[in-house]
């Protein structure tokens, strides 16, 4: 019964934790800057100081196209014989909710007085979101890319330049997102009295759990009392994708203390859930339903990692879900029960987002078609009144989609032969 | 929680009934530390650094002695993990050549078991190495709908281990003080140094809350940044004298723990300049690093690279107003 050190393993400071994660492990010259970023979380966003939050939503209603619409889908819900409601964020500024975070960021470094923005990103999401961001407060902006996402994201790669930010490429290990947040790391630690990291999603040191998610939170506000006004009732169910977690943490969070609401947690179950220890690698990106508890990135989560503690490659078809952590806060609501972790494959996503554009006429971004090919799959656990996010649209996606279809007999593809190969 | 699987099983050994009675090391022995007695009596040192498995476990062991002989007065060894935040270009490199050689913890407590040196060594590693050592035996979860009961993942394994592979000390770049308890509660019960890394933005408070805690050494940082020998070393050591002369450190700290300077420091003279300025310590290591990647016959080069800064920072301690290094007051009450 020696329970001696992990009674106070965490309770230093309860607000940098979610149960027993989060936490701040980051190099010691990051410190002041973490701690200046809790200040400022404080101030403006939780005390809304200067007006911040009124500014900050101001520009997401003028700049971003909020409020997104909380649609009812008509055939889907014919489909599945329950009402079936998507929440729009695809139909923000950018194609995504990426915007909400970088918005909020960008503008807090500037009430922060930072002179200059840097960012990783993966498949160039949250870097093209930052740079928009960036060049509409008129802030200095780098990102910093894996060679490998570079390479197989061009356009991405070059909407960012047209945005005015510069790309800076990564060459470390496998040359993808956990490289990119590395190496964005390591910028910061040298220039971080002049400079704010926008990190992308609810992952990273305490504070950007917390602040990444308020910033998202707006999705789950919107769609609570959306659906209260269609449905007249909360919904049984909300599902979202979830690779980091800030389109779940965002869509959730209003959510969390209606107990009557299950949440779905949707995660990359890739090719495969089985790990091939002995080459570190992870044919998935289900964290929360198959990872360990570990330190990376500055939190302690649940990670795709060896028994020794190296961190694996994880894969998933869609690059935004393809990272080895997790947000903090949604590992503990997984712990605690109130968050259900659930995964579908690359096939299943891929069907997913051909049935949501051939049925409904939105070409929803792979990411999303893991909540919607679980949608397909686990409808009849979800109950009368189901809300999915589509936390984004396709349009990015239609290379990998035409690639990916080619190799697979998928049942709600039309037929790609068109090309004629 | 209750009883962790992972130390009972794991070796059979017996624990210590109650780890956090027995004796700590406040105040009996003359030097806190064997880190701090090697620091006072091969005053000023020298501290290397080598990343274990780079290229191979056999290699470091070799390089490590060749330190040993050249003048180290205590050897940090790399336990390498696959995100190294804190390092540059040359390091990252190191841990990739010795996690691509197949370098594991198991591995490197071999190794330090094997190594008999004079000059004390300790481990540097990122904090997820530490706490999944011993966590093999761990179930791991698989895709099943109850959430396993999984057991936390726990510090004292690897601790206990080092203490009994005979490290002196730890150092962990992305475990600020903060966050630091545990780890520092279990190293105190084995008598392990936990070094804290004092960086430029470090101020105020938090720096009294650091040295409040520091044992063995403190690690001044020279500079923001990663490590790496940098072009512009001498703009490095004219960092570290900067931040010297914010330590103040011709008045020894209330705590009396000595200082190192790392970050970016690869020659004799920069040693020599940082001694001269105050430092009791200077950390070589990617000055190192590139002679392992780069020499055709490193144990030799890393020899004399050694007596190369070791011969700087004496220099440095000779020209220095001769700061005396006494022994720390018994502060204790």
């Amino acid at each position: 019964m020696s329970t001696s050190d992990h009674d106070n393993y965490r309770e230093r400071d309860s607000e940098a934790t979610f149960g027993d994660y989060g936490g701040q492990y980051v190099p010691e010259a990051l410190m002041p800057a973490v701690q200046e970023l809790e200040d400022a979380y404080e101030r403006y966003v939780l005390n809304n100081e200067d007006g911040f939050m009124d500014e900050f939503r101001e520009r997401m209603a003028d700049f971003g196209g909020r409020p997104t619409p909380l649609q009812r889908a008509e055939r889907l819900s014919e489909r599945y014989d329950r009402e079936i409601y998507l929440k729009r964020e695809d139909l923000v500024h950018g194609g995504a909710h990426k915007l909400n975070n970088a918005l909020g960021q960008v503008l807090l470094a500037k009430y922060m007085g930072k002179e200059r923005i840097i960012a990783e990103t993966g498949a160039g999401q949250h870097g093209t979101a930052t740079a928009m961001a960036a060049a509409h407060l008129d802030m200095p902006c780098e990102i910093y890319m894996g060679r490998t996402d570079i390479n197989r994201q061009r356009p991405n790669v070059y909407r960012m330049r047209m945005n005015g930010a510069e790309v800076n490429p990564v060459t470390a290990g496998s040359g993808t997102l956990k490289e990119a947040i590395n190496e964005t790391m390591r910028d910061w630690a040298t220039t971080v009295e002049t400079t704010h990291y926008v990190i992308g999603s609810v992952v990273g040191p305490h504070p950007f759990p917390k602040l990444v998610r308020d910033f998202q939170a707006v999705i789950g506000q919107e769609a609570r009392e959306q659906i209260r006004e269609r449905a007249g009732r909360l919904p049984d169910s909300v599902v979202a994708c979830a690779g980091g977690g800030s389109n779940t943490m965002g869509t959730f969070h209003a959510f969390v203390p209606d107990d009557a609401v299950d949440l779905y947690a949707v995660e990359a179950g890739g090719s495969s859930l089985e790990i091939d220890e002995e080459n570190a690698l992870a044919p998935n990106s289900a964290t929360l339903s198959t990872g360990t508890d570990g330190v990376l990135h500055g939190a302690m989560t649940k990670l795709l990692q060896s028994a020794d503690g190296q961190i694996m490659e994880s894969h998933s078809v869609s690059a935004g879900l393809d990272y080895a952590g997790v947000g903090p806060e949604l590992s503990h609501l997984v712990d605690i029960g109130r968050v259900t972790p659930a995964s579908v494959d690359d096939e299943a996503a891929l069907n997913g987002f051909h049935r949501l554009s051939n049925l409904e006429g939105i070409i929803p971004a792979l990411e999303s078609s893991h909540a919607l090919g679980y949608l397909e799959e686990a409808h009849e656990e979800l109950g009368d009144l189901v809300v999915v996010n589509v936390s984004g649209r396709g349009d990015k996606d239609l290379e990998t989609v035409l690639e990916e279809t080619e190799k697979r007999d998928l049942e709600a593809a039309p037929d790609v032969e068109v090309f004629g190969q | 929680m209750e009883d962790d699987p992972r130390r009972a099983g794991s070796d059979g050994t017996e624990q210590p009934a109650s780890a956090s009675g027995e004796l700590r090391a406040d105040g009996g022995e003359q030097f806190g530390s064997d880190i701090e007695a090697a620091i006072r009596e091969h005053h000023p040192a020298l501290i290397t650094y080598l990343t274990a498995g780079d290229p191979s476990l056999e290699d470091t062991k070799a390089y490590v002695e060749a330190l040993d002989r050249g003048g180290a007065d205590l050897i940090e060894l790399g336990l390498p993990f696959s995100e190294p935040i804190a390092e540059g270009p040359t390091i990252q490199a190191a841990i990739n050549r010795a996690l691509d050689a197949g370098t594991t913890p198991a591995g490197f407590f071999e190794l330090v078991d094997d190594l008999e040196t004079e000059a004390p060594l300790l481990v540097m590693t990122y904090y997820n190495m530490i706490l999944q050592y011993g966590d093999s035996e761990a179930p791991r979860a698989s895709d099943s709908d109850a959430a396993p009961p999984q057991s936390k993942p726990d510090v004292r394994p690897f601790v206990e281990r080092a203490a009994e592979a005979g490290l002196s000390g730890i150092i962990v770049p992305d475990l600020p003080a903060e966050e630091s308890e545990p780890l520092r509660e279990a190293c105190d019960d084995h008598d392990l140094d936990l070094v804290f890394i004092v960086a430029p933005t470090t101020e105020g408070d938090r720096l009294e809350g650091i040295m409040s805690q520091a044992s063995g050494f403190v690690y001044v940082q020279a500079r923001l940044g990663t490590t790496g020998a940098r072009a512009d070393v001498s703009n490095a050591t004219h960092d570290s004298l900067t931040r010297l002369e914010e330590y103040d450190v011709s008045e020894p700290n209330s705590d009396g723990v000595p200082k190192a300077v790392g970050f970016g420091v690869s020659e004799g003279d920069h040693a020599a300049e940082i001694i001269e300025a105050g430092a009791d310590g200077v950390i070589v290591g990617s000055a190192l690093i590139d002679i392992v990647a780069e020499s055709d016959d490193p144990a030799p080069a890393l020899e004399a690279k050694a007596e190369e800064l070791k011969r700087g920072a004496i220099r440095g301690g000779n020209e220095g107003n001769d700061i005396e290094i006494d022994a720390p007051e018994p502060e204790q009450p």
